[in-house]
């Protein structure tokens, strides 16, 4: 089960590359309905009898590959998987006939998923490295894949970034295999102990610093929004929703995983990444009220979402932050990409990129502006929504632990998005000009857009079982 | 699923279901939307009917789901919902009639009524909630459904009114937030309860307690438009009319006042909010908001504006009573909850009836304008008088039972504060009934859209509802003692809060 | 100092060189070389620090193989965008204000 949700993407990306642009959609979504399928299957499993493992060929570690697959990463991969499927429909819709960006998504795609899905699954610190880069590649490849000067030149911005960030994540691997002489995460949790030499320290630095600059984290943020708001709209959403969000999942990974015991003894290191999350929760907003045009705001509005998840590291003595930090991750993935698809039909409908020109859609384009609207709900974290509950967790939390700052930094960005989610909404609900041109667009953008946001307000209804599969160890 | 667990689902659905149908519907489909919206105001009136029925017969009603481990989703039908829900159900059906009326022929309908059936909804959820996490999850989706109806319109004005409403309300709502979260933790969950939960914390937490009711209090009180919380609700008057009366009578600031009611009697405890002090203070602020919302009415012009002050002053009577300690303080304040929505409501109706009809929106034109319309007028009359506390309406019982209150309280600076508001109310509403009844026809009206035939002054949905709800207001004056009136059932409430004092009913 | 430390501090001088060259050039090229300088030394560091008693670990062989060719297909893309950026704008740089 797990090693097919590696193999099917890779396995429909080569089929899609070699059928074409105009026939590879279809191996892509049969692929992805299969996927969702397995990763609800291994969600089912696990939360039924535990952490499950795989060795690849029968060789299990230290020669083989194992692929391990806890709550946590089945979490991720049901995420993915749900968010996949409704945007390749979507991309299926959105790409003109003659757009050069059609003719690489879907290989491109389909490599990003199979990176994805492996890095979810990995067990050691080198086979990581190498999901990353492929998961790095493919996205500047989507990136890169409209072709116009500004794009190439956001793909090499992010391409850089992502060069140095997994260079760093690499020296650190290496210092770790140096000193300890395995890179598996299970043994490294036990042989790195309070007592560890500086040159872990320094490598877990590394490592850290280098997933930081590849989630984005303020002040590594700088690569982002032209990477984001330049790329087509299904891209934007794909990158902002999952990609980003991988890169995270590893710096929790490992921050209660093999440097349990680090952290645990320098208490003041918890307080880099919040502090990092704060700023970011600030200046996010901040750039994203000020920005003009719609993809811009959204994507500055990804740099102050991703703050959130990193105020719970202060928290993660108590087993609810891991819990709200998996909320939250669901509720900006979900509702991210239904925002940029939502934006990517509006900016499709109307011809204009600018907020200031969206006059008049709530009239016209009512079921996207609908999704856009869901989707700013979580993103405010109102209820009922998953980003709702993700803010009540943390602020629960925070409380209980008498951390006050974070409770504060919580609430006061959810009023900051709503700023910046009503200036849309403001615009959108006003008369249209009597000049502004509305060309009609496939209802496939409206309602895959629209079912994502659903998603992410639905799932603040019925949280349960998200966090019990979280709880699984 | 029990039929008692079914039943506070069934009265959500009966107007989210035609309210999520109506979206789809396409703009020119009149007759299904109408039928939809019709259907579900009677349904839900039936179920209303139902549940008053059962919990007179002393069944409970209720049903919980878990959103999160420990945290649930939980609605109740109790006494002092169904107060609230029965007020929201009745006025739902005829500011629907008013709507339909009031819309024909207007763009945006579909979404308009869409929005319209997703607030009713939220003011059940607010009713029916049985703790604080789902009130709050109502009170914010009532929040995020009232704005596009404020701005229906569409023009700079009434986004900017919208923009204001929104201000106020978000941050209203995460100073709320901080206090039910902060709660929780103290606790464990919110679940209201008779006599309060709160008090089972200990003296230790006295202090904390203090603060998480302030902010609480803050949280509740934007909606409930106390001062200095109120400026949003004057700007708000830029939504179309039967939107103001949904606002003013029915859900948003009636969300706020249930709230703070909610918040004293069954999460603190009367009797322990008033052994941690927190009742003087609050009564203090709905007295100068009292006041000063009256005082303010006096010099607006704008019709709409001037029912929005009243508004202001009206829902503090509410509170007033509700902090005045005692049971007759109580049974004021909760019977005017629902007195003062009939009467605002038929106000508000009328209003919209002189700008539709004539386009007046200012006081300054309504001269004549009862010759003109004499049955709106006679409507309007009435709903004036009642808010002044003529005898024989409904404003005159609640007015009486405040002051009873007071004195039984030992706060005599009340009874001044409400004999103030209510001179007060009769220098802003009695010179427009001057100006209606007794000053001569103009020679044209600012903007005359319906024409008269024969009696009918104007569209017979835009006349209906302010008659029915100017009719009610007098029953509920006249009749106030029946076993149906809503003082009976306010007094059914107060018995229960008082767990540890005799009542002895005075007035 | 024995000669694998020797290696690895060499790798770790190469690794800051690197970060620093494609942080601060500005023509790609040059970036793209100063992106392999990095790789290049993190690989040093690896087999470096592995040979322990003298015998080489063989598994961070491998390890840097798996490197080598992920910094050739990167490599690859950098080279294909750079060109393709000097195609369409005549330029082989970033310039500053295309980021907003």
């Amino acid at each position: 089960m797990m090693v097919w949700l590696i193999l099917l993407p890779l396995l429909w990306a080569s089929l899609a590359f070699m059928l074409g642009p105009s026939r590879g959609v279809w191996p892509a979504i049969a692929g992805l309905v299969a996927q969702l399928w397995l990763a609800f299957a291994l969600a089912a499993e696990i939360v039924g009898s535990g952490a499950a493992m795989h060795a690849v060929g029968g060789w299990g570690a230290p020669l083989g590959i194992d692929l391990v697959a806890d709550g946590l990463s089945a979490a991720m991969l049901l995420l993915t998987q749900c968010i996949a499927l409704p945007l390749a429909v979507y991309a299926h819709a959105y790409f003109k006939r003659d757009d050069p960006a059609r003719n690489y998504f879907w290989p491109l795609v389909g490599f990003l998923l199979a990176g994805l899905n492996a890095l979810f699954l990995s067990a050691d610190l080198f086979n990581i490295y190498v999901t990353l880069e492929l998961l790095g590649l493919a996205a500047v490849g989507l990136v890169a894949a409209g072709g116009g000067a500004q794009q190439i030149a956001a793909a090499l911005r992010y391409l850089f970034a992502t060069l140095v960030g997994s260079g760093a994540y690499l020296l650190g691997v290496a210092l770790i295999y140096g000193t300890y002489g395995t890179v598996s995460t299970v043994t490294l949790v036990s042989l790195i102990g309070a007592d560890a030499p500086d040159l872990v320290w320094i490598a877990g630095g590394l490592m850290v610093l280098g997933l930081m600059l590849k989630t984005a984290l303020f002040p590594f943020h700088f690569w982002l929004p032209p990477a984001h708001g330049g790329a087509p709209a299904p891209v934007s959403a794909l990158l902002s929703a999952v990609v980003v969000k991988a890169s995270f999942y590893l710096i929790l990974r490992l921050w209660v995983g093999p440097f349990s015991s680090l952290t645990v003894v320098a208490s003041l290191v918890v307080w880099f990444p919040a502090l990092l999350g704060t700023l970011a929760v600030f200046w996010g907003s901040y750039q994203a009220i000020r920005a003009e045009r719609l993809k811009m705001l959204i994507a500055y509005s990804t740099v102050a979402q991703l703050g959130y998840l990193f105020l719970i590291f202060p928290l993660l003595a108590s087993a609810g932050a891991l819990q709200a930090g998996i909320m939250q991750v669901f509720a900006h993935g979900l509702a991210k990409a239904a925002m940029f698809a939502a934006a990517g039909t509006l900016i499709k409908a109307t011809g204009q990129e600018m907020v200031a020109g969206l006059a008049g859609v709530a009239e016209r384009l009512p079921v996207t502006l609908f999704a856009f609207g869901l989707a700013g709900i979580t993103l405010m974290g109102l209820p009922p929504s998953a980003g709702f509950l993700a803010k009540w967790q943390l602020i629960e939390l925070a409380l209980s632990q008498q951390q006050w700052v974070i409770a504060f930094v919580v609430l006061v960005g959810g009023l900051l998005a709503a700023v910046y989610v009503f200036s849309v909404l403001r615009q959108a609900f006003l008369l249209a000009p009597a000049d502004s041109v509305v060309t009609p667009v496939s209802r496939t953008l409206e309602w895959t857009a629209f079912v994502l946001a659903a998603a992410s307000v639905l799932l603040g209804l019925r949280g349960v079982e998200l966090m019990q599969l979280v709880g699984v160890t | 699923m029990t039929f008692n667990e079914l039943l506070p689902l069934a009265v959500l659905a009966s107007s989210l279901i035609p309210g999520l149908l109506i979206f789809t519907l396409p703009e020119s489909w009149v007759g299904l939307r109408t039928t939809l919206n019709l259907s579900g105001a009677l349904v839900k009136l039936a179920l209303v009917l139902l549940l008053i029925v059962g919990v007179q017969a002393g069944e409970s009603y209720g049903v919980h789901f878990a959103v999160l481990p420990g945290l649930n989703l939980a609605f109740k039908a109790d006494a002092l919902g169904l107060l609230f829900i029965t007020l929201s159900a009745v006025l739902w059906l005829f500011t629907t009639l008013y709507a339909i009326g009031y819309l024909e022929g207007a763009p945006r309908r579909s979404r308009f009524f869409g929005f319209f059936s997703l607030c009713v909804t939220a003011t059940m959820g607010i009713a029916m909630a049985a703790n604080l996490f789902t009130f709050f999850v109502f009170y914010e989706l009532l929040t995020l459904a009232t704005f596009p109806l404020v701005v229906h319109r569409g023009t700079e004005a009434s986004i900017r009114g919208g923009m204001t409403y929104l201000t106020y309300t978000l941050i209203g709502g995460a100073v709320l937030l901080t206090g039910i979260v902060w709660l929780h933790h103290l606790l464990g969950h919110t679940d209201f309860a008779h006599a309060g939960i709160a008090a089972a914390l200990g003296s230790a937490y006295d202090g904390q307690l203090q603060i998480i009711f302030l902010l609480l209090m803050i949280g509740v009180g934007v909606k409930a438009a106390i001062v200095p919380l109120h400026g949003w609700l004057p700007q708000a008057m830029v939504a179309p009319a039967p939107v103001s009366a949904l606002l003013h009578a029915v859900a948003v600031v009636k969300a706020g006042a249930f709230g703070i009611v909610r918040i004293v009697y069954e999460v603190y405890g009367i009797e322990f909010a008033q052994s941690l002090d927190l009742l003087l203070p609050l009564a203090i602020f709905a007295a100068v908001t009292i006041v000063w919302g009256s005082f303010r009415a006096l010099f607006q012009d704008d019709l709409k504006k001037r029912l929005a002050y009243s508004t202001v002053s009206q829902v503090s009577y509410i509170v007033l009573g509700i902090t005045l300690f005692g049971p007759i303080g109580t049974v004021g304040g909760l019977v005017h909850l629902v007195h003062q929505g009939l009467m605002k409501v038929t106000l508000f109706f009328c209003a919209g009836n002189y700008a539709e009809t004539l386009g007046i929106h200012k006081v300054s034109e309504m001269n004549g304008a009862g010759r003109r319309m004499p049955l709106t007028s006679i409507a309007f009359t009435i709903g004036a008088l009642g808010m002044i506390g003529v005898p024989l309406t409904a404003g005159a019982v609640s007015k009486a039972w405040l002051i009873d209150g007071a004195s039984a309280a030992g706060m005599d600076w009340a009874i001044w504060v409400l004999w103030t508001s209510s001179l007060l109310n009769a220098v802003y509403f009695l010179p427009i009934l001057w100006r209606t009844w007794f000053k001569p026809i103009p020679k044209a009206w600012p903007a005359e859209h319906i024409v008269a035939r024969g009696w009918r002054e104007t569209a017979w949905l835009l006349l209906l509802p302010p008659m029915v709800t100017a009719a009610m207001t007098l029953a509920a004056g006249m009749f106030p003692n029946n076993q149906i009136s809503p003082l009976s059932w306010a007094k059914l409430i107060a018995e229960r809060e008082y767990v540890h004092e005799s009542i002895i009913w005075t007035p | 100092m024995t000669a694998g430390l020797l290696f690895a501090s060499v790798g770790v001088i190469l690794f800051a060189l690197g970060v620093a060259g494609v942080l601060l050039l500005e023509h790609l090229l040059r970036r793209i070389l100063a992106f392999n300088i990095m790789g290049s030394g993190t690989f040093l560091v690896l087999v470096g620090l592995a040979q322990r008693n003298g015998i080489a670990d063989p598994v961070p062989q491998a390890m840097v193989l798996t490197g080598i060719v992920v910094a050739v297909a990167a490599t690859a893309l950098a080279l294909a965008l750079a060109r393709r950026l000097y195609v369409l704008t005549g330029k082989l740089e970033l310039s500053q204000d295309d980021e907003a």
